[in-house]
């Protein structure tokens, strides 16, 4: 057997052209305390990266730092650059606000706006003045909806309240909601895991076809869910970045032991 | 290998693997059996070969089905998903194995007295040489060693040469006297089904280097690293 038990962190595969974003030599740190580790990666456009890995090993803390959300949490600090389409993202001149709307995020638990389905999505366009008219607005809403595979559900009762849908529906109105403002990467944390196995896997088909637009980041806790629906998978541990590579090899024949030991199940 | 933290998922594996080398062992001794009936044209020897088939199958069937079960109720990844892939494949090679082995003890009830010692003794080495390369074969899986299997890969070339020179002498013995073609043909199929029994050994030393490794050797005379 090749010895797999090295620890030093993996040279990441180099950036190219098809890198939306870059992340070199990121450390996060929460107060005194330090999450994430000289994690270096690049995350490709137009393709599905899965952040894998036990609890607690920093995959939430690394996703936030892609579109600022570390920012707005106390203590928290983050260093190294990460490089979206040649510029890096923490740069004072760069509106936080601004990039969100262009890095959008999914949480794990759906989080609409107490206000209508239609309000939901057109709150966003709104405040970014993408729409000129009712009119617009109502056209964003309905792609936005047809886009999440959600607008034959709530076309008849746009005007009754998010909250009011199902689980699954709620979180298909808060892809609807992320894609309204024309992203261009969308984060997702664990976005399924509140979900029944068919609104699953609507949400994951959803994301095979965001894929051929968009640059998807998505962290789960199902093995079988990143191997579906990823094209490359990043396995953290312990605030390292510890294997990163197509997602078939590292499910098939991973070289680092632990990510073999992690995703077979066994005692790291 | 360290423990699955669901440890009825290792004991699975471990029946798993367990049930595939009982196999093997069941292959190894038919085929022994097989050939040292030609030799020593001992019937009684020769059924029981065959009745031996019938527990192969049976076996087949268990280690298919536990690869189902295993794939549908636990979803193995990695080494684990290439074990339990390796399995199905291993499963009906030595199936078939025992199968060549059957046939073989079939033709067994043909031979005569009369019949050549050369030709016999060659089929015994032959015999042992086969039955030698599946134990490695097996030894390699129960090590998942990749070295091993390899140089199983390698030797099938010794058994070829043996068949090649075997196959000239029986066609020269066979053609000596024709009245006896009959009988002496089946020494043909003999030697036959015991080459057939080789390249089956290089099938399971490559799905065993495939599941110690991920690696996939596809012809045997593509170079080996
Ligand atoms: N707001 C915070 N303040 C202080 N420490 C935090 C904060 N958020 C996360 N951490 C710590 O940082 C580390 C990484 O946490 P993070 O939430 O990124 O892990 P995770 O991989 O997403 O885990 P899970 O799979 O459970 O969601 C943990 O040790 C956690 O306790
Ligand atoms: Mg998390």
């Amino acid at each position: 057997m090749l010895d797999k038990t090295e620890t030093s962190q993996p040279e990441s595969a180099p950036s190219d052209k098809d890198t939306k974003i870059d992340c070199r030599h990121i450390d996060v740190f929460y107060g005194e305390k330090q999450a994430i580790f000289d994690i270096s990666m690049p995350i490709r456009d137009r393709s599905v990266t899965a952040f894998i890995g036990p609890s607690g090993c920093g995959k939430s803390t690394f996703l936030r730092c892609m579109n600022r959300m570390n920012d707005t949490i106390d203590g928290a600090r983050v260093e190294g650059e990460i490089i979206m389409d040649g510029a890096d993202i923490n740069d004072p001149t760069v509106d936080p606000v601004l990039l969100r709307s262009r890095v959008g995020m999914v949480f794990q638990k759906p989080n609409p706006f107490p206000k209508s389905i239609f309000d939901n999505i057109a709150y966003g366009a709104r405040i970014h003045g993408l729409a000129s008219s009712k009119s617009d607005l109502e056209n964003i809403v309905e792609t936005s909806l047809v886009r999440a595979g959600l607008w034959d559900e709530v076309k008849d009762r746009l005007a009754s309240p998010g909250t009011g849908l199902s689980g699954g529906q709620q979180q298909r109105l808060c892809i609807a909601r992320a894609i309204a403002v024309n992203p261009e990467v969308i984060l997702m944390d664990e976005p399924c895991s509140a979900l029944d196995p068919i609104a699953t896997a609507r949400i994951e088909e959803l994301i095979d076809e965001l894929r051929e637009q968009y640059c998807l980041v998505i962290v789960t806790h199902s093995m079988q869910q990143a191997a579906r629906v990823s094209q490359n998978t990043a396995f953290f541990h312990l605030g390292k970045l510890i294997e990163m590579g197509e997602t078939e090899m590292m499910f098939t024949n991973p070289s680092n032991q632990r990510t073999q030991d992690y995703i077979t199940g066994r005692f790291g | 290998m360290t423990q699955h933290i669901v440890t009825s998922f290792t004991d699975e594996l471990e029946h798993l693997s367990a049930n595939l080398l009982r196999m093997g062992g069941l292959a190894e001794a038919m085929i022994r059996d097989a050939s040292r009936a030609v030799v020593t044209r001992d019937n009684q020897l020769a059924r029981t070969v065959v009745e031996r088939d019938a527990e192969m199958d049976q076996l087949e069937i268990e280690c298919e089905r536990d690869v189902v079960r295993i794939l549908a109720l636990r979803q193995p990844m990695a080494s684990d998903l290439r074990m339990v892939i390796g399995a199905i494949k291993l499963a009906g090679t030595i199936e078939r194995i025992g199968d060549l082995a059957k046939n073989i003890a079939h033709r067994s009830l043909a031979v005569t007295e009369a019949d050549n010692r050369v030709a016999l003794r060659g089929v015994e080495r032959m015999g042992q040489a086969v039955s030698r390369q599946l134990h490695t074969a097996l030894d390699a899986y129960s090590r998942r060693d990749a070295i091993a299997a390899i140089s199983v890969i390698e030797q099938d070339d010794d058994i070829d040469s043996h068949y090649n020179s075997m196959l000239k002498s029986m066609l020269v013995y066979m053609t000596e006297d024709p009245d006896k073609l009959d009988t002496r043909s089946n020494f043909l199929f003999i030697v036959k089904n015991l080459e057939r029994i080789g390249d089956h050994c290089t099938n399971i030393a490559k799905a065993v280097h495939y599941i110690a490794t991920g690696q996939q050797i596809r012809s045997s005379n593509e170079p080996l690293r």
